[in-house]
């Protein structure tokens, strides 16, 4: 039977007494015991000092936040930029079909929102806590009112859209669509980029040290989100979503190259790691995917061009979703960073 | 009504705990479990939800002269660490509720009855004081003993400090009593304290200041620690940016292809 334990191979007590005699004496002499087999299991153990911190304790904690919340910057950024697409398009005189259904996923996502919001908080039945004040200085107050003005303003215009259709039009009718539309456009324009406010202005390093991108980054998340759901439900022709989804994926490819082409120790949460290949495959979903896909549907014949398209905008609204998850969780390993907060090395 | 603070001079702590002890029975706050940490004498590791008062143990390998000792010794030191009351605070700022108010004593207070357990202060705080409790669903943190001093009665923790380690009142009379404890420490050879009050810092300075010996990093100190509000602006304007060309782009996208639907239908 072969001894377990690395190190000499003690036979008799005479051994074994003088491997201890050796070790009390390395003990004695040196305060630090070289010998083989006597250092115990997870050694070093963390120290309290200038170079490690508090024995390498996070400073920070992490973002409490459930799974509710990744999902609900998915679904404001897609609700938030299809309200603009379908206003826009209202006032723009594009195909009716294509106005309704962007209303109708900005009314979605204006429920859907919510729910999310409220079912995330340690006390839901609380929610109504956050309209008793309003605080610029709080991004999670200012996107709160901003979800109300939108959610309002988005089901408003759906439904109102959807009466005058099945009963003919009606002053009032008139009235709350048009005004309706007006708040969901006004309101849609923050609400599809301000979570990249909300995490932005934290302590957590990997988010407040991309501060000045991350509302841009989520933004065309949102929109490419946004314009892949209107193709699938069958405007793939449109050749003004293609461009918008074209862009969008620009500029996620261009968000992928600023992240990857910095080194920075704030970054490693977005590079290394289960939350570093998240963030790559929800890049690479939401970027170069996209891009070159619907660069390709140009140059081809309608049909193929049309499958291209149906692949880019899966692609997109995959990528929007696993982005935003990789954030939210990038957030949680920088939190547990030790040594940023106390600028370590 | 006078504006308060706590000193906590790590140079007087004798790491008893019982400000731990007095910070629970007073607030009624539950049990943080029973984890071995094997982080000296320390198993709780951090402030939290149900710590509000936290006894850090600084054991390092023997240096010498640092924590009284001889040379040949371990050196160990303790600091009882709470929510530093920032005057700038991140929770504050940030709390969509109104719920984390100032008090008149200049302490943050978060209202129990308000808080819905949103969670942005957790994330908001630049010492990592705040945490969403588990079960309760709300935040909490150190209430800087709101109700006992409204009754003109001493925070709980500087009541029951054995060794007067844990100072508590007006705040410039602390700041002067720090710098003055200072002077008589390196008169008596010990040059290594420093006191801890970030007041060149966004968060202004805070209602928690603290003496330790060494690089107040050694006790989780940060050495700039900054309130999340600082980022606002460069975060609005990016917002700005993304929200212009996300209607430039639509305008430019929908008109654009209008025009060419209008050119067909003329042909």
């Amino acid at each position: 039977m072969s001894n377990p334990l690395p190190g000499p191979h003690p036979s008799g007590d005479l051994q074994r007494e003088q491997r201890l005699t050796e070790i009390r004496r390395q003990a004695d002499q040196q305060r630090r015991l070289q010998i083989v087999g006597a250092r115990p299991a997870g050694a070093p153990f963390p120290q309290a000092s200038p170079e490690t911190g508090y024995y390498q304790i996070p400073l920070l904690k992490e973002p409490p936040w459930t799974w509710e919340i990744p999902l609900y910057f998915f679904v404001g950024g897609a609700a938030g930029a299809a309200a603009v697409i379908g206003a826009i398009a209202d006032y723009t005189g594009a195909d009716r079909e294509l106005v309704r259904d962007a209303r109708w996923i900005a009314a979605a996502g204006s429920v859907i929102s919510p729910a999310l919001l409220v079912s995330d908080l340690g006390r839901p039945e609380r929610f109504l806590a956050m309209l008793r004040v309003f605080k610029p200085q709080s991004p999670m107050s200012v996107g709160v009112w901003t979800l109300v003005g939108f959610s309002t303003g988005a089901i408003a215009t759906a439904f109102a859209g959807h009466l005058r259709h099945r009963y003919g039009p009606s002053l009032p009718l008139r009235v709350i669509e048009n005004a309706g539309q007006m708040a969901s456009l006004t309101f849609g324009l923050p609400f599809s980029n301000y979570t990249g406010v909300l995490i932005g202005a934290t302590t957590v390093p990997v988010w407040n040290r991309n501060v000045g991108n991350l509302p841009i980054y989520f933004g065309a998340s949102g929109v490419g989100a946004a314009v892949g759901l209107l193709e699938l439900l069958g405007h793939h022709k449109s050749r003004a979503l293609q461009a918008l989804g074209l862009g969008a994926a620009i500029f996620e490819t261009l968000e992928g190259v600023h992240i990857e082409s910095r080194d920075h120790s704030y970054l490693d949460p977005l590079k290394r790691g289960p939350s570093g290949w998240l963030t790559r495959t929800g890049g690479a979903l939401a970027g170069p995917i996209p891009t070159c896909l619907r660069a390709a549907s140009l140059f081809i014949n309608r049909k193929r061009s049309q499958s291209l398209r149906k692949y880019a905008s899966w692609s997109s609204i995959l990528g929007s979703l696993v982005t935003r998850i990789a954030w939210v969780y990038a957030g949680r390993v920088s939190a547990r960073d030790a040594k940023l907060p106390l600028e370590l090395k | 009504m006078s504006v308060t603070a706590f000193l906590t001079d790590s140079t007087l702590c004798i790491g008893c705990k019982a400000c731990e002890v007095a910070c629970k029975e007073w607030n009624g706050i539950d049990d943080d479990g029973l984890h071995w940490s094997g982080f000296s004498y320390d198993n709780t590791g951090s402030v939290g939800a149900s710590t509000w008062r936290h006894v850090k143990f600084v054991e390092q390998p023997p240096v010498p002269g640092l924590g009284g000792n001889a040379g040949e010794q371990t050196s160990w030191t303790f600091s009882s660490d709470v929510c530093k009351h920032c005057e700038e605070a991140g929770c504050l700022e940030a709390c969509p509720t109104g719920s984390i108010v100032r008090t008149e004593f200049g302490g943050v207070f978060i209202q129990p009855d308000v808080c819905n357990g949103c969670g942005y202060c957790v994330t908001s705080c630049p010492f990592g004081v705040v945490e969403r409790h588990s079960k309760d669903g709300r935040a909490f943190k150190c209430t800087f003993c709101y109700d006992r001093q409204k009754a003109g009665l001493v925070p709980a923790c500087a009541r029951v400090c054995p060794t007067e380690s844990i100072k508590f009142g007006e705040i410039e009379e602390l700041r002067t009593h720090a710098s003055k404890r200072l002077e008589e420490l390196r008169q008596r050879g010990i040059h290594d304290a420093t006191v801890y009050d970030p007041r060149d810092t966004t968060v202004g300075g805070t209602h928690a200041i603290f003496i330790v010996r060494g690089d107040p990093r050694s006790y989780n100190l940060p050495p700039h620690p900054e309130v999340p509000t600082a980022y606002l602006k460069k975060a609005w304007t990016s917002s700005v940016i993304a929200a212009g060309l996300l209607l430039g782009g639509t305008l430019l996208a929908f008109l654009s292809d209008g025009k060419r639907n209008a050119r067909k239908l003329r042909r």
